[in-house]
């Protein structure tokens, strides 16, 4: 709605600054029309970089501090039915308390885009990450990353508009950012200039479903049992054609700012030759890359998998991806009470997937790194040694292990 | 026997109650002969809204296993009896889903019966009913419609009576021996025993012929495929209105293609177009937009729109311009306004005739709308 002409973006910047700070650019960057606030740790830390950006004239917004979490998404929500384009975000269980509006944005088709600083759900109070927060919305068409660098977390931000706001998509995205060690850690990030990021990013036009007094409609209706199922059916058909346009978006993306990995959805490290591999989501990717890198130097075929997108789930690049190997680890930073095999989230999405290859890899689960604490080498080392010997044996003794938690 | 199904057609909130009633006593009658039975409402209804037409169904069955057979389909496709407790909606129904405008026999098996509560002859209910191609009986039980509120019932005895004459034209339910255990055993008093002892003697079937009744089409519409629907839960707005009637002067709004309420409609008003004050009121508190501006500044209901809330009624400053009168004196859907423009003086002896009768007749009440207002009814009924 508003453009402002700023001395800001001019150039391509190198910065010094955190997960957040890097969502909080790039929401100047997509020139966002309307963004929602509500403290909660580790989020807050976007809402302050965004004022402060707002305040310095980096970029000019509709700055609204709401009462809680749950008019914070329903802010946004209706922005969007507009025609704004809008950001926000939450934690732990301030994303729970805006559940019903987090709900009904999806169903409303809004491209709404949001952070979710990843925080462990109380009780008892912890600061520290989990994903459980942002994985509560996994079944309700909300698009899901996670990513794993405050550079990435920019870049995630900037493709998240544009596959949102693709009139063959318009569904809401969240962005997932592991508290502490993303939203909290200052890395060098490249800052693009604004021209490229507006060749990336058209505006957001939502054509015959704007809400305006020119376009007279109703939207969020009461149905019958003869309306609902046609409309989840509509959801299920953006959600696949999600899946089309952000690897298309993503080719943009890496034409326009020259860089990205081969694949939207996944990222595959030393995966080329690997007996075993590790499969995580988010800054989880630090440690397994590094005691990856000291078991290769001793010959052993260790790769990883880093999931980006939780959703849509990239079913068969995935399958591809792991049909080859032996033995997997996913390491969740997850729980799942109650689940199959007690297993974590993306150890059960991952087994379901694989489950129609001819030849199945063994497959562990791993809780690990729960509340924020510290995955280490040591812990992922241990994690292969456990792959390793259901390989060898060809038994798994145990489908699923706590890793580094006291007895 | 297998099964037997029973549907009571009642109107929301006002007849909530006394639907729940029968189909409860249906299913405890039942069990005094061994069998066993489900009762439950149509869950899409919306009984919870004034006048909305809604469905109760009563289930019976001599095995859990002849039960479930039934149950499997939840909507039952057809039903022995259909009980309908307000006559007016014998020109069909439409519930609170909008399917479009389901006639009362719909579900009625070929050779099943109707029982329905009039002040009216089976002739002129059949005449509002929409023919089909299978026989069907009419039964009537003389009474005028009960109405009550949703936390008070009234207890005129339509619910024992309803079911005494069940029993009679539907043999192969229940007894009347079992259907009398059933209402002591729920506690209800000796004179409502009697009640439905002398409905079950009294009640007679008149036989319908394939063929006999309306020969109007019932509303009906496609449900578009999921393809073809809007997304985003988007709902398109209806365009402005125009001339009145497709003339230059006054207004007419667009509606809803759609949306029809007229089901809901128990009363409707009747206007008298010589005394209006073209104060414009009635046009501007009508919640369903129904009244049309006529070129010379009048206001005709529209009765594919009016759902008889008695709005208009209640706003219109002059005495008697205004009537809500029992839907059941009327056959069609009519423009009042173009029927008074054709011959005043007939129109003006039509509209008399009908108020005058709706002013002395018996209270057709639509609920209870203050403290004490069921005290005064009953006052007003008097021994019966």
């Amino acid at each position: 709605m508003t453009t402002t002409e700023t001395k800001l973006f001019q150039t391509e910047t190198e910065e010094l600054i955190s997960g957040s700070e890097a969502i909080a650019i790039a929401c100047a960057l997509a020139d966002v029309d309307v963004i929602t606030a509500y403290p909660i740790r580790p989020y807050d830390t976007v809402m302050q970089y965004v004022s402060k950006l707002k305040a310095d004239g980096a970029f000019d917004c509709d700055f609204i501090v709401a009462e809680s979490e749950h008019s914070q998404f329903e802010i946004v929500k209706h922005a969007s039915a507009v025609g704004a384009r809008t950001f926000c975000g939450s934690s732990g269980v301030g994303w729970f308390y805006a559940m019903e509006a987090i709900t009904v944005t999806a169903g409303l088709r809004l491209p709404v885009v949001a952070m979710v600083g990843n925080r462990a759900l109380d009780d008892p109070g912890a600061f520290g990450v989990e994903h459980n927060d942002a994985l509560a919305v996994r079944d309700l068409g909300w698009m899901l990353a996670w990513v794993a660098t405050a550079q990435e977390a920019l870049d995630m931000a900037l493709l998240a508009y544009r596959v949102a706001e693709d009139p063959r998509v318009f569904l809401p995205f969240a962005v997932s950012c592991d508290g502490s060690f993303l939203t909290h850690s200052q890395a060098l990030v490249k800052v693009p200039d604004m021209k490229k990021v507006q060749r990336f990013l058209p505006p957001y036009n939502r054509g015959k479903m704007q809400l305006h007094p020119d376009n007279p409609i109703t939207i969020a209706p009461q149905v019958n049992e003869d309306w609902l199922m046609e409309i989840r059916r509509q959801t299920n058909e953006a959600m696949l054609r999600a899946m089309e346009v952000i690897p298309e978006a993503y080719a943009d993306f890496k034409r326009v700012f020259g860089r990205g990995d081969p694949s939207p959805f996944i990222e595959e490290y030393m995966m080329d030759d690997a007996e075993i591999v590790l499969v995580g989501m988010g800054t989880l990717a630090m440690p397994v890359r590094v005691a990856i890198r000291r078991m290769r130097e001793q010959g052993k075929k260790v790769g990883f998998l880093r999931v980006k997108f939780f959703r849509p789930f990239a079913t068969e690049e995935i399958k591809q991806a792991l049909s080859h190997c032996k033995g997997i680890g996913v390491i969740d930073r997850d729980y799942s009470y109650g689940s199959p095999s007690f297993g974590g989230v993306l150890y059960n999405e991952l087994r379901a997937a694989l489950y129609p290859l001819e030849s199945r890899p063994l497959i562990l689960s791993f809780i690990a790194g729960l509340g924020g604490r510290e995955v280490m080498v040591r812990d992922v080392n241990e994690v292969v040694d456990t792959v390793q010997r259901a390989v060898d044996t060809g038994v798994i003794e145990k489908e699923n292990t706590w890793i580094a938690v006291r007895e | 026997m297998a099964t037997v199904a029973v549907e009571v057609v009642y109107r929301g909130i006002y007849q909530k109650t006394l639907a729940r009633n029968i189909v409860r006593s249906i299913v405890f009658a039942a069990r005094k002969e061994g069998k066993i039975g489900t009762a439950f409402g149509r869950y899409g209804d919306s009984p919870e809204r004034n006048g909305i037409p809604a469905k109760q169904f009563a289930i019976v069955a001599d095995s859990p296993e002849e039960l479930e057979e039934n149950l499997a389909v939840y909507q039952a496709q057809e039903v022995d009896v259909t009980i309908n407790v307000d006559d007016t909606m014998c020109k069909g129904i439409e519930s609170w889903a909008w399917y479009g405008l389901e006639p009362i026999n719909k579900l009625t098996k070929s050779g099943g019966t109707i029982i329905v509560t009039s002040r009216q002859q089976a002739d002129a209910l059949v005449e509002d009913i929409h023919q089909r191609s299978e026989p069907y009986n009419l039964a009537i039980v003389p009474a005028t419609v009960s109405f009550s509120g949703l936390w008070v019932y009234k207890d005129d005895h339509t619910d024992a009576r309803l079911l005494g004459a069940l029993c009679k034209v539907c043999p192969q339910l229940v007894s009347l021996e079992s259907m009398v255990a059933a209402l002591r055993e729920q506690g209800m008093n000796e004179l409502k025993v009697v009640s439905a002892q002398k409905s079950y003697d009294r009640i007679t079937q008149r036989p319908v012929e394939p063929g006999e009744g309306s020969t109007e089409i019932p509303f009906s519409f496609e449900l578009p495929g999921w393809k073809k629907m809007e997304e985003g839960l988007v709902i398109r707005g209806i365009a402005q209105g125009g001339g009145f009637r497709g003339g230059e002067l006054g207004y007419e709004p667009v509606r809803n293609e759609t949306f029809k309420k007229w089901s809901t409609r128990s009363m409707r008003p009747v206007v008298n177009f010589e005394t209006c004050i073209k104060c414009t009121l009635c046009w501007l508190q009508c919640p369903d937009t129904c009244f049309d501006v006529t070129p010379d500044g009048l206001y005709d209901a529209n009765m594919e729109s009016c759902c008889g809330c008695g709005v208009c009624d209640a706003v219109c400053p002059v005495p008697n311009c205004i009537t809500m009168v029992n839907e059941a004196e009327f056959n069609d859907n009519n423009s009042q306004w173009e029927a008074w423009q054709k011959d005043p003086a007939s129109y003006k002896q039509w509209m008399t005739t009908l108020t005058e009768k709706q002013n002395a007749g018996e209270e057709r009440s639509h609920g209870f709308h203050h403290v004490g207002g069921y005290a005064e009814q009953i006052a007003k009924m008097g021994d019966s």
